[in-house]
This record gives C-alpha cells, structure tokens and sequence, in this order.
C-alpha cells in the first residue's frame, strides 16, 4: 500500500448492551478495493456509518487523506470525499436524475440553481467513468441497476476519492452485478479507493484487493484475497466450520407437478415443467421473467388461460390457495415482509395463518390459544427460532429467523411440494445453511421441491435437475452435472428461446 | 340577461378571480408543505386565525399591510406549532391538524369575544381597495376581469409564480421536494429533514394565514364567525386536484372560483324554480368530478404523512 486515504483508529460503538463496534482499526490505499466481509449484524454497517458521520463513535478517530474526520456529519464526511452508496437507495423516485444529483450541493439559499452547469458535469462524468444515464428521466423509470449508476454518480459529483459501497449487489441481477464490477475496477484505476460490504464470498473474491472480516463486531481476520479461499473466508465469518450442503444422489418418485404450456395473464407464455417426488428443481433466471406468474399458479392465486395443471396426479387447474394447503404444498414467498409473514401481529398468530380453520386448533367454533400456542413454541424449538416469545411480534425478529418462521410454518406440515421463492435471500451464512438443510432434508422426505432463485450459486448447490425461465417459458430442464454457469447464463439472456424451439419443449 | 350571457360578462371573471384569492394563498401553503411531506389539516383553523389577526391589527390602527404581516405571522406560529407536533414528535398528521383546526379557530372566536364583549354587529375597518392596474386595466374585458382587483389579489398570483420558482428553480425548493420525497436522501446530503420540513410548515401556514386575510382585508370589511367557511378544506382538495403542482393548483382554483361566481348568478335568474341550495351545492359537485377525472394519476409525495426518523429504515 502507497499512500493511506483512509485510516480509522480503534472505533467503538455501543447500542445499548450490544457492543456493535469494538476497536476496529483499519486503513485503506490509494485505488484499492477493500471489501468488508461479515454477517448480518456483524458491525459492518454501523462502521460505515461512523465513517460516514451518521452515528457519532463512543471512541476511536478517523482520518480521510491525512486530517481528522469530525464526528456525526454528513457534510464533512463528503467534503472530505467519503461518497456512501447505501443498501436501500436515498433517491427521490418522483424526481429526475438531475435533480437527484444536485440536491444538496449548492448553497441552499441560491436564489436559482445552476442546471445548466450541473447537467454539463454531470454528462462529462458519465462519458468519463462509462456510466450511461439520461438526466432528465425521472428515477421511478429506471431499473434497479440504473438507480444505482445514479448513486454513485452522486457520489462521484460531489468528487468522492473514496466510496462506500453497502451490499451493492443485493438487489441486483447477475449481469447488473458484473458491470457493477466493471464499473469499480474503471474507478480504482482512475485513483479512487473503494469500501464494498457484502457478506457473499464470491463477489468478495472477484471484486476486492484485500478483505476484513468482522464478526460479532470485532476485526477478526485480514487477507489478501489473492491469497484466501472460500471455505477460509466462510470460517472467519462464522466462527466455525462450516459444512457445504451435500446433495446425496437418490432415484427420484413419481410425477408430483405436471405444467402443460401454460400461459397466464400475468406472465406465463405456454410454459411446461415436471417435477418429481424426492427432486430439486432449479429454476434460474433473471427476475421479473416470469417467476412470479409461475408462483401465482403453483399456490392458487391465478389461474392459467391455456395448457393445463395437474398435482399429485390430479387436475388442479382450478384449486384454490386453501386446497393447495390442504393438499399439503408448503410456499416459502419471494418477499417474507410483503407476503410470508404479517410484522405487527405475533409470533403465534402468523405460524396458525394457513392453519387457524384446522379442527385441531378450534374448539366450538372458537380459536384454541393455548393450543395455538404450544404449536408455535413447538416450531420455535425444532426450527431454532430466536424469539423471546410466541407473543412477540414479528416484526422484532431478525430476517434469518423470520425465514425459519416461515419455514418451520410450511415444514412442520410435512409437505408433499416445497414452493421455495429466493428461499436465501438476504441471509447470512449460517441461516443459508440452515435453510438449505430444511429442504434437503425435504427432499430425502420424497417432497418435490420447486426452487425459484436468481442467485445461480445457491441452483448449482442444491438442484438435481436445472430449468431456466425467460419470458414466461420454461427450457427444459437438464441434469446439475450437465450444465455449466456460462451456459445457465447465455440462456438466462434468453439465448435458445427462440419460436420454434420453444413450442417444441 | 340567461345563464349563457352571464359567463361573457366581464364581471362574472372579475368575480372569479376575486373569489379565488383566498384559495390561492392556502392553496400554495398547502402544497408548500405537503410537497415537504406533511399534510396541515390545521390550515381551516389556521385561515381562520389570519383573518382574525389581520383585521384586528388594521382595527386597532395598523396600515393594511401591517394586517398582512400580522396574518403571516399568526398563522406561521400555528404551523410551528403543528410542525413541532408532527416533524419532531412524529404525532399523527391528521389527528393533528384537525385539532389544530380546532384549536386555533376557538382560541380565535374566543379573543374576538374578550375583546368586543359587547357588539352585536361586527365593527367594520376599510379594506383594500380595488387597484386598477395603469393600462392594462384599459383593455376591454380583460381589463375589467383581470386588471381591477386589490392589491392582494395581485399577490396571490405573484406567489404562485414565486412558490413555482422556488420549489422548482432553486435548491432549498430542490430539498423540500425531496424530503417529501425521500427522506433518507437529504438527510444522506447532509441537509436537516426536521428543519426542511418545519420550515415549510411554517412557511406555508404564513401562506394560509395571508389567504383568511384576505377575506377581512379585501373580500370584506369585518370578522366573522365561520367565514373561513370550508376553503381550507377545498384548499387540501386543490392541491390534489393540481397534482401538487403549483401552476395547476392555480388553474384548480381559478376554476373552482369561476363555479362559485357563475352558481351566485345563476340564482339570480329569474325562471324555473330550483332550490338555491342546489347552486349552492354545485361548485362543490364539480370539483368532485373534477377530482375523479384529475387525479386518478396523480403521482402523490411519497413520504407523504410519513414521519421521519433519523436512522431509520
């Protein structure tokens, strides 16, 4: 390392009994990438917001470029050129680019803003860093990868040397993430330094020059990344070994799931797939092809307008959500806030949601509580659930075991088919395990599992049988040990999909 | 004279504009702050404080103008109060605004009754009068429509201009439009949520205490109970209506206005007997269709009623 543009000395930072941050210390260069690794609620978001000036430390100091960084402000963090990418977006969707870009730079009191200028600059400095974007478009019409080329613009508008990156690739796809990628390496050759916070070990090691990991708020491990591997980094974060998901081969059972070119209004065009007991299946593609309509169907909340739909080799073509309950089909939904799990209501209240008109549960017509309740602390001791309580509600609960919620809520049935949506999004480590384990244990169950993901790593890991969908259709699918990244890829762009093949599969 | 000759008279615009200009005012301090991301329902209560403090300042010997200022003021201490309430505390907004509403409106009636115990019919100061502009107010038709209004009329246009200038031309405009928007990306430049939106608050109920000024000041000469008379809700209408876009928010009330004027003559109209009730009722007819057929995509703020908390997701 050169020259230091970043040294942070012995940071603490305490919430309350949690100590979120422990006397990290660390420096970053001059046009490295340094990526911060660590689970969830490991301290890595907290840190950078210290830096940033969004929390104030309880000790420790900062220096950017050779001089201290005051503490708890924003604006002095990005005059001294800290530029932050947060995880959520802080655009405004009903303004423009350009309006997203200039707030805040000028003084506030201009009697009239210098548009022109900054329309000028702001177009010089996509040209510069290959950053295509149209200033005059409101954000609301962008894509997930375009909002965030606009983050970091706005960064690099306001003349950031140094950028923080957490969890960039969160919401993005494959490809998204790669120009992602591009991007930054364009930028470290131009001299700027760069933070990147991600707790996904691959992109760590295909993006970074160096990684720190945290765990449990402290600086545990620093490696060259040319220098560590996988399995290292997965230790170091968790504490423990950990054991990748062993996908033993079994014969699988009879045809559970038959889809017949199906098409539907909201986005299936004459899809076919077969899914058998004691079977992954893989389905990869990029979101918003398609996945959603086929989750529509699977769990009775559309109906197809053409082909056919046959479960447990019956005609399901018009069964309801509540049969599909009924006949055993556990759904693990894409988005666990919007759809899995109610955050203002209890514990106890949402593991009885697709079971509070079951005999067991009612007695003279009136929910049993008390039986209620021993059901749910039943699921919070088998499905590990940290919780203080079966009346606690949801909300409290982390994304990990929120997952476990729903998943001790579906597993507990003994389902015949697993509907598994993005079953591991936004997990840490030891929770991806966890929730990987569930359905492979399924699987030796003879239960049929459906897995929805747009992350290939998690497909290639579990899948005996790989599909790909591109606009509503599905190709067929091909044994895990039969297909390569690359070509999962190429389909995914929708390479073979074409008229004829198509209506052939 | 029928209903068809009334709308070609000059004198049913002139009306119309005038009718308007209260609603201008509150209109702008409406959208002002809830472009910012708080919704005043306190601006009846609000209007209603203005009229009082500005009449009673030019009652006690004040020059009109000084009514005017007096007016800000009265009705920016409601909305500090409001913005305190709400920004800060993160209250409810509507809860809030509509004791606010009640608040301040009784707290009004109540200072009128403290100081004129006695009068049965309210005393009367002079108002503005009409300021024909030089030239223009020359002009046929539009002269006599446009051109020969009070001076406070004049001003209600000028700040629509000016409140569209500086939401969209400036960047403390480009920061309320934001925090109303997203939150967390002006508090990610640095810039105080808690100021910019009491700011706006603030500024916007100066706004609506302006608008019930107008009425003791230049529309007519005494207070009233209830004289504000439902145009702060019409406002909080308006406002949706021009899609919380100031120069459409104009149009809304101009339009609105010339409804109000064109039912008062129409109830003139010697002929078929209706109700006049029903003319009554018909602005406010019209400005429901209006609103179904205006604003069914009308992109809202999204923080809107929203509170913001620092840190928080």
């Amino acid at each position: 390392m050169t020259d230091t543009v970043l040294h942070l000395d012995r940071i603490s930072k305490r919430f309350g009994a949690l100590l979120a941050n422990d006397a990290i210390s660390f420096a970053v260069g001059r046009g490295e990438i340094v990526a911060l690794l660590g689970e969830n609620g490991a301290g890595k978001t907290t840190l950078m917001n210290i830096l940033f000036g969004h929390y104030v430390a309880d000790d420790g100091s900062i220096s950017v470029f050779g001089k201290p960084l005051p503490a708890g402000q924003p604006h002095a963090a990005i005059a001294a050129g800290v530029g932050m990418v947060h995880q959520h977006f802080t655009l405004a969707d009903n303004l423009t680019v350009l309006d997203n870009i200039m707030l805040g730079t000028e003084k506030l009191w201009r009697p009239a803003a210098r548009k022109a200028q900054a329309r000028q600059r702001l177009t010089r400095l996509a040209q510069d860093f290959g950053l295509a974007i149209e200033p005059d478009r409101t954000v609301a019409a962008l894509s997930v990868g375009e909002r965030q080329r606009v983050e970091i613009l706005k960064a690099l508008y306001r003349e950031a040397r140094i950028l923080i990156l957490d969890e960039p690739t969160a919401v993005l796809t494959p490809q998204e993430s790669q120009s992602l990628f591009a991007t930054l390496k364009k930028l470290t050759a131009q001299g700027l330094s760069i933070i990147f916070i991600s707790h996904k070990l691959n992109e760590v090691l295909s993006v970074s020059d160096r990684i720190l990991v945290l765990r449990a708020g402290k600086l545990v491990a620093e490696r060259k990344t040319r220098e560590t591997n996988r399995q290292e980094l997965a230790e170091l974060m968790v504490g423990r070994p950990i054991a990748e998901p062993k996908v033993e081969p079994q014969p699988c059972g009879e045809v559970h799931i038959e889809i017949r070119s199906v098409t539907t209004s909201d986005g299936l065009d004459q899809a076919s797939l077969t899914l058998h007991g004691g079977e992954i299946m893989g389905l990869a593609g990029v979101s918003g092809n398609g996945q959603t309509a086929l989750a529509n169907l699977l769990s009775g909340l559309s109906r197809q307008a053409s082909g056919s739909l046959h479960i447990f080799g019956q005609d399901a073509g018009n069964w309801t959500p509540d049969r599909m309950t009924i006949e055993r089909i556990a759904r693990i939904p894409e988005d666990r806030h919007a759809e899995g799990l109610i955050a203002d209501m209890s514990v106890t209240e949402n593991v009885i949601a697709e079971l509070y008109r079951d005999p067991s549960l009612n007695r003279h017509g009136f929910l049993d509580w008390g039986k209620a309740h021993e059901f749910a602390k039943a699921i919070i001791k088998r499905f590990e659930v940290k919780c203080p309580s079966p009346q606690a509600r949801v909300r409290l609960l982390s994304g990990g075991n929120m997952q476990k919620l729903i998943l001790g809520r579906t597993l507990s049935l003994d389902p015949r088919f697993i509907l598994a949506c993005q079953p591991a999004r936004g997990l840490d480590i030891g929770a991806v395990t966890y929730v990987h384990q569930r359905l492979l244990a399924a699987r030796k169950a003879q239960a049929s599992v459906l897995l929805i993901s747009d992350d290939l790593d998690e497909i290639l890991a579990l899948a005996d049988r790989i599909a790909v969908i591109y606009r509503g259709r599905i190709s067929a699918p091909e044994p895990r040990k039969a297909v390569t990244i690359k070509e999962l890829g190429l389909k995914m762009a929708g390479h073979g999909f074409g008229e004829g093949e198509a209506h052939a599969a | 004279m029928d209903a068809l000759d009334i709308l070609f008279s000059a004198s049913l615009w002139a009306a119309a504009i005038r009718i308007a200009s209260p609603l201008i005012f509150a209109t702008l301090g409406e959208l002002i702050s809830e472009r910012a991301g708080v919704l005043n329902l306190g601006i009846e209560g609000i209007m209603t404080v203005g009229a009082f403090a500005g009449w009673f300042t030019v009652y006690q010997g004040g020059d009109l103008w000084l009514g005017v200022v007096a007016a800000a003021l009265a009705g920016s201490a409601f909305g500090l109060l409001h913005a305190m309430l709400v920004v800060p505390l993160g209250l409810s907004q509507h809860v809030t605004g509509i004791g606010i509403t009640l608040f301040a409106a009784s707290l009004t009636y109540y200072t009128y009754r403290l100081a004129f115990p006695e009068v049965t019919s309210p005393p009367k100061i002079e108002p503005f009068a009409p300021w024909p502009v030089p030239v223009l107010s020359d002009i046929p038709f539009l002269g006599e429509a446009l051109f020969r209004q009070t001076p406070l009329t004049y001003l209600a246009f000028i700040a629509a201009g000016l409140v569209g200038w500086f939401l969209y031309r400036t960047p403390a405009g480009l920061a309320v439009r934001t925090a109303g928007e997203n939150p967390a990306a002006v508090e990610a430049q640095g810039i105080d949520v808690t100021r910019v939106r009491i700011m706006a608050v603030v500024a916007g109920s100066a706004l609506m205490g302006i608008g019930g000024a107008f009425l003791t000041l230049s529309a007519f000469n005494s207070f009233y109970f209830e004289m504000v008379n439902g145009r702060g809700w019409i406002a909080i209408a308006l406002v949706v209506f021009g899609s919380w876009r100031p120069g459409k928010a104009l149009l809304g009330a101009l339009l609105f206005a010339a409804f109000d004027a064109y039912q008062l003559r129409l109830q003139q109209l010697a002929g078929i007997f209706v109700p006049y009730q029903i003319f009554l009722m018909l602005p406010y007819a019209l400005s429901i269709l209006a609103l179904i057929l205006m604003s069914r995509r009308a992109s809202y703020p999204r923080a809107l009623m929203i509170p913001y908390r620092k840190g928080e997701r």
